[in-house]
């Protein structure tokens, strides 16, 4: 019985394995379409001997066949990535990369790029094609819908290739120039477009660098600093003096070292910013983080010098005071300037009915920075700008496109939250961005504009007409407008972190311990020398009247001419 | 009774003078520039220095306390009201017309009445006053945690900067004072000899005598 079984299980198997072996000679074709047109080479052929260099990574990309292309699109690229790392796309559609919406889970506001109104361009929707040059996608050309679910989608190259070359052209709704490239046209970064080597980006993958992040976060708003103040291209290669933690003469970190990812969502946020590491003193030595803020390495009690007693102080600091205060004393340093003010009301200025621009804001570097655009209206910049500060516990409140706003006031698009004094706030440092913006004067909501849209008659950029403009957008976003509209004076905040400055540039004490020092406009705090008080007050008084009395008295001695002298 | 020259401030009592003078002159001169009346040096210096010489005066109070109790000294500092009119009269009218100052010093009673209620009221006041508020300022973080507006640190703050100032005033007439009656020299050598013109009994000058604290 035993005998008959075994045979019958050895004939199973070989009359199985031989079927397999003959489908698998009938279908070369299909295997190698599916591949990407090259043969499947033997498994360990492309293995690494012990004779060769030990390498850094574990998988060697410039081995692999499939992605030697060629590619006629970034999909193409994205879809060869898939073959292996079948899951990394999904993981990305679940970030805010991808999506450009947040809810804020401690205001319940839905926020992100797709949704929020803002103080430099205003919105993304009706201005897709190039608000979405930045996306990490290819395509999306309508935000009012949700990215599709295709994993092709996603754009790989722009966060981890290391080529150098790979870039998104600034119009192509997050495509890379590929040939033929349209003359004048540039990338996100403003440089000339020229066409992308895709087989080169594939064959380059490796981790996200600096570049790759500032290639779009650096030119946030439409420029180099203008949105951030604190990221701006001086950050690909800067001296240690204006990062110390960037700089190669330092730290020379990537921007994940803070922004550890988990599942392709990066630690970080400007919405629900962590002010403080909440956990960080229950985590033990080398145990991963997953919170990007100084305290995560640097705990709460960093200070040992420069001698015992202000280390003790200044660690006093810490349950106050953020650590980017006093080490980031200015922003906008290492010669890229940021914009401060952006106001909408005088665009759409014309001479001799054609559109100019205006440059008399003058770099450090010597470079002439626009400061009248007839598409965009009037801008301030400042270099090496010292930040606003307010008590924050990281949560932004935006002001969102149906709020009710009051125009008689300054509106805020972003309330900073956080009482003075809460456990879980620190006196932070901000960029305050001033400027004008479109309002509906009936409804009293801000209002979404549209600017980019060339051919379809209403783009502010292509008409300058405000009246189209705003109608066109209002409508596309589906919001009731009045057809009634004027312009608001509005601030809007953006946390301060980067650009740590080396420890002797930090601030010193007495930039905010004197008479109107820093912290002059801080609620909530008593600051030793900001100002004498009633104490100091009533104690001059009381130093002064001994000083007269002693005085009088010794007029009187000295007036009586016999004084108390004998001895 | 005879004046005698008699060792009325002993080695400690000296250098426990001479070390206020220059710690509570350190202290104004750093306080002041934390309260932003002068920028001479830098503000973590000032800092620095007066916490330091405050810590190091508070010891130095502390052992004179303990000093003051074991040797009876305490007793020089209790005010009483005997002669303190004349005194009172002397500074306010006699001064002017060149009167001799009304009390004379004894062994048991260098201050005269309004100098010892002077010492009295800023030993019992205004020290306590200065550094209570000054050790709740420097620890503020061990108990300043639930004081979300700052109110408290302002309190005391305030509290150490009159304090401050009051201290000063006193100094202020503290070194005027010397220089009535028989002189600003005359006044200050003793607390740098340790020897002062005082009326002995003749039991005293005795008792001192043997002791070896009188010079003639």
């Amino acid at each position: 019985m035993k005998h008959a079984f075994m045979r019958t299980a050895v004939l199973v198997s070989a009359v199985v394995l031989g079927a397999g072996a003959a489908l698998a000679q009938e279908s070369p074709a299909t295997n190698e379409t599916e591949v990407g047109a090259q043969s499947r080479p033997a498994p360990g052929a492309l293995a690494a001997h012990m004779s060769d260099p030990v390498k850094e990574l574990t998988a060697d990309h410039t081995k692999f066949e499939i992605l030697k292309g060629p590619f006629a699109s970034g999909p193409e690229v994205t879809a060869a990535c898939l073959s292996c790392h079948t899951e990394a796309s999904n993981q990305v559609m679940h970030s805010v990369h991808w999506k450009w919406e947040y809810e804020n889970p401690a205001t319940g506001q839905v926020l992100g790029k797709a949704k929020e109104l803002n103080a430099f361009c205003g919105n993304v929707a009706s201005n897709e094609t190039r608000c979405t040059s930045c996306h990490t996608g290819y395509d999306w050309v309508d935000v009012r819908q949700p990215m599709p679910d295709d994993p092709t989608k996603v754009d790989c190259l722009v966060c981890h290739d290391t080529s150098g070359q790979y870039a998104k052209q600034d119009n192509l709704a997050g495509n890379p120039p590929l040939e033929p490239v349209k003359d004048g046209s540039k990338t996100i970064t403003g440089a000339k477009a020229t066409p992308v080597d895709l087989v080169k980006a594939a064959l380059s993958v490796g981790e996200p660098s600096r570049q790759n992040c500032g290639n779009c976060h650096f030119y946030g708003g439409g420029g180099d600093n203008v949105k951030h103040g604190d990221l701006s291209s001086a950050l690909f290669d800067p001296p240690k003096a204006v990062d110390v933690h960037m700089s190669k003469d330092g730290a020379n970190f990537t921007c994940e070292a803070c922004h550890v990812s988990d599942k392709h969502v990066l630690a970080g946020s400007r919405y629900n910013t962590d002010v403080v590491d909440p956990h960080a003193a229950e985590r033990k030595p080398g145990e991963a983080r997953d919170v990007a803020s100084c305290t995560s390495c640097h705990s709460d009690a960093p200070h040992t010098g420069p001698n015992p007693v202000l280390a003790l102080k200044l660690n006093d600091h810490t349950d106050r005071v953020a650590c980017q205060t006093c080490h980031i004393p200015e922003f906008a340093r290492g010669g890229v300037a940021t914009k401060t003010w952006w106001d909408w009301s005088t665009a759409g200025k014309l001479k001799e009915g054609k559109s100019y621009g205006e440059e008399n804001f003058i770099q450090s570097d010597g470079k002439h920075l626009h400061t009248y655009l007839s598409t965009k209206g009037d801008f301030q910049w400042a270099e090496n700008v010292v930040p606003y500060y307010a008590w924050s516990n990281g949560v932004m409140s935006y002001t969102l496109p149906e709020t009710q706003i009051n125009p008689t006031q300054i509106v805020e698009i972003n309330a900073i939250g956080g009482e003075p004094g809460d456990k879980d706030a620190r006196i932070f440092p901000f960029k305050r961005m001033g400027g004008k913006q479109a309002y509906d004067t009936e409804r009293n909501v801000l209002l979404y504009n549209h600017v980019y849209g060339p051919g379809d008659g209403a783009a502010l950029w292509s008409h300058f007409d405000w009246e189209k403009s705003l109608k066109f957008a209002m409508d596309y976003v589906g919001l009731e407008y009045s057809g009634k509209f004027d312009f608001v004076e509005t601030y809007m905040y953006w946390p301060i972190t980067h650009m740590v400055a080396p420890k002797d540039d930090a601030l010193k004490c007495d930039s905010c311990h004197a008479e109107n020092g820093r912290m002059a406009n801080v609620a909530g705090i008593y600051v030793p020398g900001g100002g004498i008080g009633i104490g100091g007050k009533l104690g001059l008084v009381v130093f002064l009247m001994a000083l007269l009395g002693v005085a009088g008295h010794g007029v009187l001695r000295l007036f009586g001419r016999k004084g108390g002298h004998h001895g | 009774m005879a004046e005698h020259f008699v060792k009325v401030y002993t080695r400690f009592n000296r250098i426990w003078h001479w070390s206020q003078v220059v710690s509570i002159m350190l202290l104004f001169f750093t306080g002041a520039r934390m309260l932003g009346l002068h920028q001479l040096g830098p503000f973590g210096l000032a800092v620095t220095v007066h916490t330091l010489v405050a810590l190091a005066l508070l010891l130095l109070w502390a052992f004179a306390t303990f000093w003051l109790f074991t040797t009876g000294g305490w007793r020089q500092f209790i005010p009483r009201l005997t002669g303190m009119v004349k005194v009172a009269r002397f500074y306010a009218f006699g001064v002017f017309k060149g009167e001799e100052h009304p009390y004379h010093k004894t062994f048991d009673r260098r201050h005269n009445p309004l100098q010892a209620l002077a010492y009295f009221a800023l030993k019992m006041a205004l020290f306590p006053a200065i550094w209570i508020s000054g050790l709740l300022y420097l620890s503020y973080n061990l108990w300043g945690a639930n004081d979300a507006q700052a109110f408290w640190l302002g309190l005391v703050a305030n509290i150490h900067v009159l304090a401050a100032f009051a201290i000063a005033a006193f100094v202020v007439a503290h070194v005027y004072l010397l220089t009535i009656g028989h002189g600003f020299r005359e006044h200050v050598r003793p607390m740098l000899t340790g020897y002062d013109r005082v009326d002995l009994t003749p039991e005293a000058e005795a008792y001192l005598a043997q002791k070896g604290l009188l010079k003639d």
